[in-house]
């Protein structure tokens, strides 16, 4: 606090303006165009707090600490340039460790040198050595930030090894552990107030493993299907760990910015259980969409259905008016998204419209088919949302669907039984004609059930990896 | 800077963050995620502190490490959205 007193008016303005270029980061995301502005916006408001930060303090170990932003960087380029994109939600969560572990020390920091920090009063008492007192307010903070940093470390952790496929995306589901969980939330709480009397380092380390140990155990029982949601959530956690350790260091640059990751990723998290009718409550108790086969869908295998091959399915879209595509993560997982751009560039040379459609939930993060077709060139103006194009799948002649499954289900909308009831969906069996690319007949959706779609009369199923597919069909279009 | 000037800014934050994330075109969240990631990585202003300070070793060291982990998300950061944003094209108009 004396430290902070002191501070120099430009700096507390530099950090200000910092702040603004972080906002204006996100705002130049409200279209593609702006974007990349906004993108450079963001760097240069990096790059004033971190030189501000550098310029105010006599950094004796400048050697050091130009050692570690040149490990540190080149890692993060390196790894930035080569990752796939079909990688990136692994990589979102890596990231998020990252940051997560970065408020951990900062907060261990803060604890083992408060006066550095500026939230420290040395107290010389007469028969004791001096030693230096946190301040309540800082106690709080600091307690606060360490354990939202540790909780956000563990879990992305947890969330990366199973988008890495390093750990099943099934739900492990340990017996009692919501009265575990809650437990432990109450113990952290607990001790975060008793923090405030005493400052021992046993009070802080304990706060650090309970909440390392809560972040595990928070992600663990959580399904693969609910990935998306798990990731914005723990974007947002990431976000008010920074907003703790900016409230910690009295540094407006962080605060702001925490206090914009942690709207961003509650308002992600919030559209994707809304797209998937899963309330936040019900994500976090776990258990949900792992790879398991509901009962109802091994009886309705042996149901009649159409089969067709890649020349009928030329045929039918090179005959077509329009034709929207529904990708899914299929599709990145066979990586057909080039196959299909250049399938796309045949149809439009039969004169057909082509569109994407994409469901909120498409793919394991907020955004990620939009990422992966836009990769293969796709012109992001021919790409819609589920709210855009659902009216259309009427007047279409052809829905190709590949590597999506439960978000055309019509169940969703009919069947009350259904465990996918109530979740928007893409009208595509409104289309004069269905073609659905799947692997086989046998393997459901990530929801474990089966879909109404694949028996129905104007679905034809073309089964066959989705990237040899989509190649098959180019050559007959060709 | 008091308790109550910091919440202000905070409070106020949310309410702009919560705007302007909302005006974010759905199909630009992955980068949204990506660069909220790179700027949560501010935190590395605290670690600079923590790795300015001489007098304790300890705390030193964790503020360089911590220093390192925030680079690699400030430039990993950054450059996976400024290479995804990168590929965000409008339809060439010759064709239409």
């Amino acid at each position: 606090m004396h430290e902070a007193a002191a501070t120099p008016a430009w700096v507390l303005l530099a950090y200000l303006i910092s702040g603004v270029c972080f906002i204006l980061a996100l705002r130049g995301l409200s279209s593609p165009e702006s974007s990349r502005r906004g993108n450079l916006t963001g760097m240069f408001g990096m790059a004033i707090a971190v030189g501000t930060t550098l310029a105010i303090h006599q950094v004796a170990s400048l050697p050091e600490v130009a050692g570690a932003i040149l490990i540190g960087g080149g890692i993060g380029l390196v790894t930035a340039r080569k990752i796939q994109m079909t990688a990136m939600p692994q990589l979102v969560a890596a990231f998020h460790s990252l940051v997560g572990m970065a408020a951990v020390l900062v907060g261990a920091a803060a604890y083992l040198n408060p006066e550095a920090f500026g939230i420290g009063v040395r107290i010389t008492p007469i028969a004791t050595p001096s030693f230096v007192s946190i301040l309540p307010v800082s106690r709080i903070e600091m307690g606060l930030g360490v354990a939202i940093g540790a909780i956000t470390f563990s879990g992305s952790v947890i969330a990366f090894l199973k988008l890495n496929g390093n750990m099943s995306g099934k739900p492990i589901l340990l017996p009692l552990r919501h009265v575990i969980n809650l437990g432990t939330v109450v113990a952290i709480l607990a001790l975060i107030a008793y923090f405030l009397t005493d400052q021992d380092p046993w009070v802080f380390f304990t706060i650090a493993g309970l909440s390392f140990a809560i972040g595990f155990l928070l992600i663990i029982p959580i399904g693969g299907a609910d990935m998306p949601v798990v990731i914005s959530m723990l974007n947002s956690y990431s976000g008010w760990a920074a907003a703790a350790m900016g409230f910690t260091l009295h540094n407006s640059a962080m605060i702001i910015t925490g206090a914009l990751v942690g709207s961003s990723g509650a308002i992600l998290s919030y559209i994707m259980c809304r797209a998937m009718n899963r309330s936040f409550i019900s994500v976090i108790a776990g258990g949900f969409g792992g790879d398991s086969t509901a009962a109802g869908g091994a009886a309705a295998i042996d149901r009649p259905y159409k089969r067709g091959s890649a020349e009928d399915a030329a045929f039918l879209m090179s005959q077509a008016d329009q034709v929207i595509i529904v990708p899914g993560y299929g599709m990145a997982v066979s990586q057909a998204q080039h196959a299909l751009r250049e399938m796309a560039d045949l149809l439009k040379k039969e004169g057909a419209r082509v569109k994407y459609a994409i469901h909120p939930v498409a793919g394991r993060m907020p955004g990620h088919m939009n990422v992966l077709l836009a990769e293969a060139n796709v012109p992001y103006d021919e790409v819609f949302e589920l709210e855009d194009i659902n009216s259309e799948f009427a007047q279409t002649d052809v829905a190709f669907v590949i590597g999506a499954n439960d978000v055309t289900n019509p169940a969703a909308k009919t069947d009350k039984s259904s465990p996918i009831y109530g979740m928007p969906v893409l009208d595509v069996e409104k289309a004069r004609t269905v073609l659905f690319v799947k692997r086989s007949m046998g393997g459901v959706g990530y929801a474990g059930v089966d879909n109404e779609l694949f028996y129905r009369d104007n679905t034809m199923m073309l089964l066959a990896d989705a990237k040899k597919m989509v190649e098959e069909i180019v050559k007959n279009l060709g | 800077m008091d308790f109550i000037s910091i919440l202000s800014i905070f409070v106020l934050a949310c309410f702009v963050g919560y705007y302007v994330v909302w005006s974010v075109t759905p199909s630009l969240h992955t980068p949204l995620m990506s660069v909220t990631n790179a700027i949560s990585s501010v935190i590395v202003v605290g670690a600079l502190i923590a790795s300015a300070a001489a007098e304790s070793v300890g705390s030193k060291w964790l503020g360089l490490v911590a220093v390192a982990l925030a680079s690699v998300n400030i430039f990993g950061g950054f450059a996976v959205t400024q290479r995804m944003l990168s590929m965000y094209r409008k339809k060439e108009r010759k064709d239409a």
